[in-house]
């Protein structure tokens, strides 16, 4: 009696260790996970998912990337053969490893016309359709793998010289990046030259912080949620004939306006100083 | 001299696949592209392992038309030939730990297996489950995050950078720490080929009457629990673990272990 009841608890103890060393590594695995996961700014080839998506899905086959390298015209002027520009994450890269990406200032995406990267990708992770035109065709100017913003205090054309040449490094000359003239007061006679990008137009592709004159470039990519705002529902543009329309189709209890701020009256913030 | 056939026919096949692998990124043949999570054979047919599409399945993601494809078509491969073929005909980190249990061997560091407590040569298939909760908790393939056996493939094709240190710790273990540490004991990929091949047509057969009970092939397995039946019973080796690597067929001087095709009508 005494000997199965020994039994019994020895078979009890090692059960429990080991559903604690299986929950120990579980999270321990699971927390290694989540960091390797939550590396942002990273940008991805055309056509990517939404990143959260796109790290569930690209299977970390390395088709994408070796399209990308071997595709006919990744030559350079003088004929011999460049360096691709997306890169399989390894180890030491910060970012989930067998993913692809890409750096703009070693490599930037020279917006192929047959986008060669994205029909091999086998996951999806890399959506055709999302680069479809209205006639069918693979259309790369359709792609946002980020975009890019103007660091105004660095980029030389704020201070009155001629730049431009993100303006005509751009695939999308004069669409993606357009000049703002504006006088310059400082000498009273002569213009500024602003680049100025639109992110309707703008591809990622990085050909403009490739071209920068500045030891850091004053122009560069950023993933789009990294780079965009959001306005909201609540706002109407009152003047836009389409977003009055917009507005007239949702119906009134949907759009929220109220937060935590609307429970404070703004006088408050004169009379009593509050803080939002 | 003892006959290297098999272990030379294995490495041959190991570095030829590795190098059409390289090929494809380098010089941009279709032979073989991607790698073993996705591949595509001759630009046409595609490849893909099955343990990845399962992670990438329990990540939440409905898988592509491809790799699904791929992935039944590997698995079948794989359940004609021996699930674990792979480890001993493909993998490439199968190399290392050979190696390392190799040396192993000749500095004599253990003769006996030792009995870890918690480190069962059954633990790598709670790994392999463990590996799925995971990619259903993260909502990443969580073996592949971490996997070195891709991280050496990729490394092979890609350029290795940090991951060296991966395949050098794997290196170490299996040579200081645990015998067939990795391969016989963790790896859960490893572990879901043992069960694809649990019922494979090619085996390894053994013939009792021709047997002198050497135990050549049991110090060279690395996988030598499948190998009870030596110098006891003329049956195959039907354990889905045993990984077809044929080190025993050539060290066996007695021509009591050969290749054959299971026996279907008997029950083994
Ligand atoms: S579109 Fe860009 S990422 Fe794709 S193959 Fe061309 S250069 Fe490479
Ligand atoms: S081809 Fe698709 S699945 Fe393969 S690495 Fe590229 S994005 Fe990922
Ligand atoms: S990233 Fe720069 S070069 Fe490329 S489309 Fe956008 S603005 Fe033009
Ligand atoms: S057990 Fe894993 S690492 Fe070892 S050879 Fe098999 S797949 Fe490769
Ligand atoms: S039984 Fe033979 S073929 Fe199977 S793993 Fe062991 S040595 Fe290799």
């Amino acid at each position: 009696m005494a000997n199965s009841d020994n039994n019994r608890r020895k078979f009890m103890v090692t059960t429990l260790q080991s559903v604690g060393l299986t929950t120990i590594g579980g999270l321990l695995w699971s927390g290694y996970c989540d960091e390797a996961k939550s590396s942002p700014l990273v940008l991805r080839p055309p056509g990517a998912l939404p990143e959260e998506q796109f790290l569930d899905t690209c299977i970390k086959c390395g088709l994408c990337s070796e399209a990308c390298a071997n595709r006919e015209s990744n030559k350079n002027r003088d004929g011999t053969q460049r360096e691709g520009t997306l890169k399989m994450a390894k180890g030491g890269d910060h970012k989930l490893i067998g993913t692809p990406y890409f750096i703009p200032t070693e490599v930037p995406c020279y917006m192929c016309d047959d986008i060669p990267c994205v029909p091999v990708c086998p996951s999806e992770a890399l959506d055709m359709k999302s680069l479809l035109n209205k006639k069918g065709e693979l259309e790369i100017n359709k792609a946002h793998m980020g975009l890019a913003v103007v660091h105004k205090e660095s980029c030389v054309s704020f201070w009155g010289l001629q730049c431009d040449a993100c303006y005509r490094a751009c695939p999308l000359l004069d669409e993606a990046i357009t000049l703002d003239y504006q006088k310059n007061e400082r000498t009273g006679k002569h213009a500024f030259l602003l680049p100025v990008v639109h992110s309707d137009v703008c591809t990622g592709c990085g050909l403009c912080e490739k071209a920068c004159i500045t030891e850091k470039p004053a122009i560069f990519v950023l993933p789009r949620e990294h780079s965009m705002g959001r306005d909201g529902d609540h706002y109407v543009k009152g003047w836009d004939k389409k977003d009055q329309q917009r507005a007239g189709d949702r119906k009134l209890d949907e759009i929220e306006t109220h937060d935590k701020r609307s429970e404070k009256s703004p006088t408050d913030y004169l009379n009593k100083e509050i803080e939002y | 001299m003892k006959n290297l056939k098999y272990l030379l026919l294995r490495r041959a096949t190991q570095i030829g696949l590795m190098f059409l692998y390289f090929s494809a990124n380098a010089y941009g043949w279709h032979i073989l592209e991607g790698t073993f999570g996705s591949s595509k054979l001759f630009g046409l047919i595609p490849l893909a392992d099955p343990y990845t599409a399962l992670q990438a399945l329990s990540a939440g993601f409905l898988l592509g038309g491809d790799v699904i494809a791929g992935a039944l078509i590997i698995t079948i491969f794989y359940m004609v030939v021996g699930g674990r073929a792979f480890c001993s005909w493909v993998c490439p980190i199968n190399m290392v730990t050979d190696l390392a249990n190799w040396l192993r061997r000749k500095l004599k560091l253990d003769k006996e297996e030792v009995n870890y407590r918690f480190l069962k040569r059954r633990t790598r298939y709670w790994i392999m489950v463990l590996g799925l909760i995971v990619s259903a908790i993260t909502g990443i393939a969580a073996f592949e995050a971490l996997s070195p056996i891709t991280i050496m493939q990729r490394g092979i094709i890609f350029g290795f950078g940090a991951g060296i240190s991966v395949v050098i710790s794997i290196f170490l273990f299996d040579l200081f720490g645990v015998k067939n540490g990795w391969c016989g004991h963790i790896c859960p990929l490893g572990a879901a080929y043992s069960l694809i091949g649990q019922k494979s047509i090619i085996r390894v057969k053994h013939n009792h009457e021709a047997c002198t009970n050497c135990m050549d092939c049991k110090v060279v397995c690395p996988e030598n629990q499948v190998l009870h039946m030596i110098n006891k019973e003329s049956i195959s080796v039907t354990d889905g673990e045993c990984t077809n690597c044929g080190r025993c067929i050539d060290v066996c001087n007695d021509d009591a272990l050969s290749f054959s095709i299971r026996d279907l009508n008997k029950k083994s």
